[in-house]
């Protein structure tokens, strides 16, 4: 009876100790959002550098829903924990953020908590906006307290059963999210810091080129490729010269990839190209530099013995059926020798984005095509057909071996199986 | 809602079914590259045919020779949510309006035959055909129906800059579209005119105006005409809505 009192006592304690840490990481931010201090400086300079902040970080693709309000937000987000709605950022007193302080604001993009002191899901990314300067959540504020108030309300999130609890975002903040400024290496000079605050926070390429763990946390400064289960998409490493590494990219090319979607090694594609369309052809070519400058410096992955001396490889069964297909659909833009047409067609001969090892990406673009972003510094872009209603599974999988086998790319096989069940999968992320 | 509920079913099943054909991308005998928007087109024409005429299967219509405006409108209507079919859709996602007005103007000046309609295994009744042509010609007054003339042209060809012709198009397409206004699966800018045609429709009119419309033969002359018709004395007038031009003063 006394030992059971005692480990009564014990669980109490704990639960007790417990919930105090998690209400001192979670709620001890110490921001009076009361507090009606307006953002400082001129109006209309702030707003225009809140609207270019907003536009680079692209704030308004996931807070506009299709066809929608810029800003109202409703946009649904699938999730592996369910659909979350983005939320209406327009000065509407109900719906928005009329009713808002800068104080409070700042307290969202900072510690990830709204003003009725709600923590708010890391769908939006507060575990990057958090590095930004007060002064650039202000100038935000300033921004979309200017654009049109809409007085639609947002649908409620659907989230299963734990998911949709303060108490689990509350643990789940209390594993992966430290609210903190940007701080500045001394080490480094004024362009690699520009370039880390704006990959790390404003443009927050790690949400996407992170890779998660199951909870969906992550190392919010790793870059080294990360899986968009939702999306059926795969982001791919910055620190691996195989998959997106730019470290030996001339800083010209990273700076035209980001501003036209199009350079010489590769072009934006799924994600990427509604990223460089909405987000980042609006830096200014300095911060464009900046960014690189930081990008080319992220420490490589070493490269592994298979990619040192690659072992020569005679093509499959599957590669061969595969080449008959090639010459018949892809070749007329591809190149009879996967060489590609300069400035249109993409050449599928040592494309990196042919020979990943994730094939999400590859299968994306075969089943659905579509077209590079129509970005101000590439207008007219050109297209890929989708192949999905065409080709079947073992076709696929033929012609997919085929490329990634041929004129010197060396990558493993797609099987028909492989095809099948991601094909599935991906048929669900297809816009509705 | 019984009255509306074969519509749907009719969107539904054609939907599924289009999703389920196959868009037979022309094996385009390889040509030189060149640096065009015909080129840039080809993404499109594999699968609503060569040079825009048509999918074989009737799902993919045909884009050549439909006025710009209203390609245009259907490019953002599926950009913009308006209208549902993820593979369209994702095709023209990243796309600027630009862009998709030069895409739309390109199809639009294409001059390219049609071929005539396809006889139906079982020629519809002919007091429905009656009931169709009374419909298109006419309207009903009492059910306050404006006549497709009233829009699409006395030659049904369509009317400059954005009103699309009805003729020379696949029976099940007509009517799938008729059923999508009424779901709100398609949508227009707004005010939706057409949405508001087709909420007093019956579904037995939606059917005898499809039917009628599928047997006439496209006119030598296929092009839309210059401009709307005159209104009728004593016609509703319908206000439909529009885009701004990209570039043109908002």
């Amino acid at each position: 009876m006394k030992r059971w009192r005692v480990a009564l006592g014990a669980l109490l304690l704990a639960l007790l100790l417990g919930g105090g840490a998690l209400w001192l990481i979670n709620f001890n931010d110490g921001i009076d959002i009361a507090d009606p201090q307006p953002p400082a400086g001129d109006a209309a300079e702030q707003i225009e550098r809140g609207a270019y902040l907003a536009r680079t970080g692209n704030c308004l693709a996931c807070h506009t829903a299709r066809g929608g309000a810029p800003g109202a937000g409703g946009l649904a987000l699938a999730t592996p924990y369910g659909t979350l709605y983005t939320s209406n950022l327009t000065p509407d007193a109900e719906a928005g953020i009329g009713r808002w302080s800068a104080a409070a604001f700042w307290r969202a993009l900072h510690h990830g908590r709204s003003a009725d002191g709600r923590l708010l899901y890391p769908v939006f990314p507060y575990t990057h906006t958090t590095l930004l300067t007060r002064a650039d959540a202000d100038a935000l504020f300033s921004y979309f307290r200017s654009l049109p108030a809409s007085p639609l309300p947002v649908p409620e999130h659907e989230l299963r059963w734990p998911y949709s609890t303060q108490l689990a975002l509350a643990v789940w903040r209390a594993l992966y999210f430290r609210p903190g400024g940007f701080e500045p290496d001394p080490a480094q000079d004024a362009a690699w810091n520009r370039g880390a605050y704006l990959v790390r926070g404003v443009a927050h390429c790690s949400a996407c080129h992170a890779s998660r763990d199951r909870w969906g946390g992550a190392d919010w400064r790793d870059l080294s490729g990360g899986l968009m289960a939702a999306q059926g998409w795969y982001a791919p490493s910055l620190l691996d010269a195989r998959e997106a590494g730019l470290a030996q990219w001339p800083t010209a090319e990273i700076v035209r990839l980001l501003k036209t979607g199009h350079a010489d090694g590769g072009s934006a594609s799924g994600p990427m190209a509604e990223v460089v369309l909405h987000g980042t052809q609006h830096f200014s070519d300095t911060d464009l530099s900046a960014m690189a400058t930081y990008l080319k410096a992220l420490p490589q992955a070493p490269a592994t013995a298979d990619s040192v001396t690659p072992a020569p490889r005679t093509p499959g069964r599957l590669a061969m059926a595969g080449e008959k297909l090639y010459q018949d659909r892809c070749a007329s833009c591809h190149g009879e020798q996967g060489e590609g047409q300069p400035g249109a067609y993409p050449p599928l001969a040592g494309n990196r984005a042919v020979t990943l090892t994730r094939t999400e990406n590859l299968l994306q673009t075969l089943l659905y095509g579509g077209f590079g972003p129509a970005t101000a510094g590439h207008p007219r872009p050109y297209g890929m057909p989708p192949f999905t209603q065409v080709l079947s599974d073992a076709d696929i999988a033929a012609v997919l071996s085929h490329i990634r086998s041929s004129w010197g790319n060396q990558a493993p096989e797609v099987s028909p199986l492989d095809v099948h069940t991601m094909r599935a999968a991906l048929a669900q992320a297809l816009p509705r | 809602m019984p009255q509306s509920t074969a519509l749907r079913r009719h969107a539904r099943a054609w939907l599924l079914a289009g999703a389920m054909l196959a868009c037979f991308g022309a094996a385009a005998a390889a040509k030189p590259f060149e640096d065009s928007i015909a080129q840039r087109a080809q993404a499109c024409t594999f699968c609503h045919g060569e040079q825009g005429r048509a999918g074989p299967d009737g799902y993919y219509p045909r884009l050549a020779g439909k006025p710009a405006g209203y390609l245009y409108h259907q490019l953002l209507n599926f950009r913009d949510g308006r209208r549902h079919y993820g593979l369209m859709t994702r095709m023209v996602d990243v796309l600027s309006d630009a862009y998709l007005l030069e895409i739309a103007e390109y199809f639009a000046a294409l001059d390219v035959p049609y071929a005539p309609p396809a006889r139906p295994a079982t020629p519809p009744p002919e007091p429905l055909l009656a009931r169709g042509r009374e419909l298109v010609q006419r309207g009903n007054p009492a059910m306050r129906l404006p006549a497709c003339v009233q829009c699409h042209g006395e030659r049904l060809t369509g009317a400059l800059p954005a009103v699309p012709g009805l003729l020379g198009l696949p029976p099940d397409y007509l009517m799938a579209q008729l059923g999508g206004w009424r779901t709100g699966q398609r949508r227009a800018h707004e005010p939706d005119c057409m949405a508001s045609v087709v909420q007093r429709l019956s579904d037995r009119d939606a059917h005898a105006i499809v039917s009628w419309l599928a047997l006439k033969p496209v006119p030598a002359d296929a092009r839309p005409a210059p401009q709307a018709p005159p209104l009728p004395p004593g016609a509703p007038d319908l206000k439909c809505g529009a885009a701004p031009l990209p570039g043109a003063a908002r």
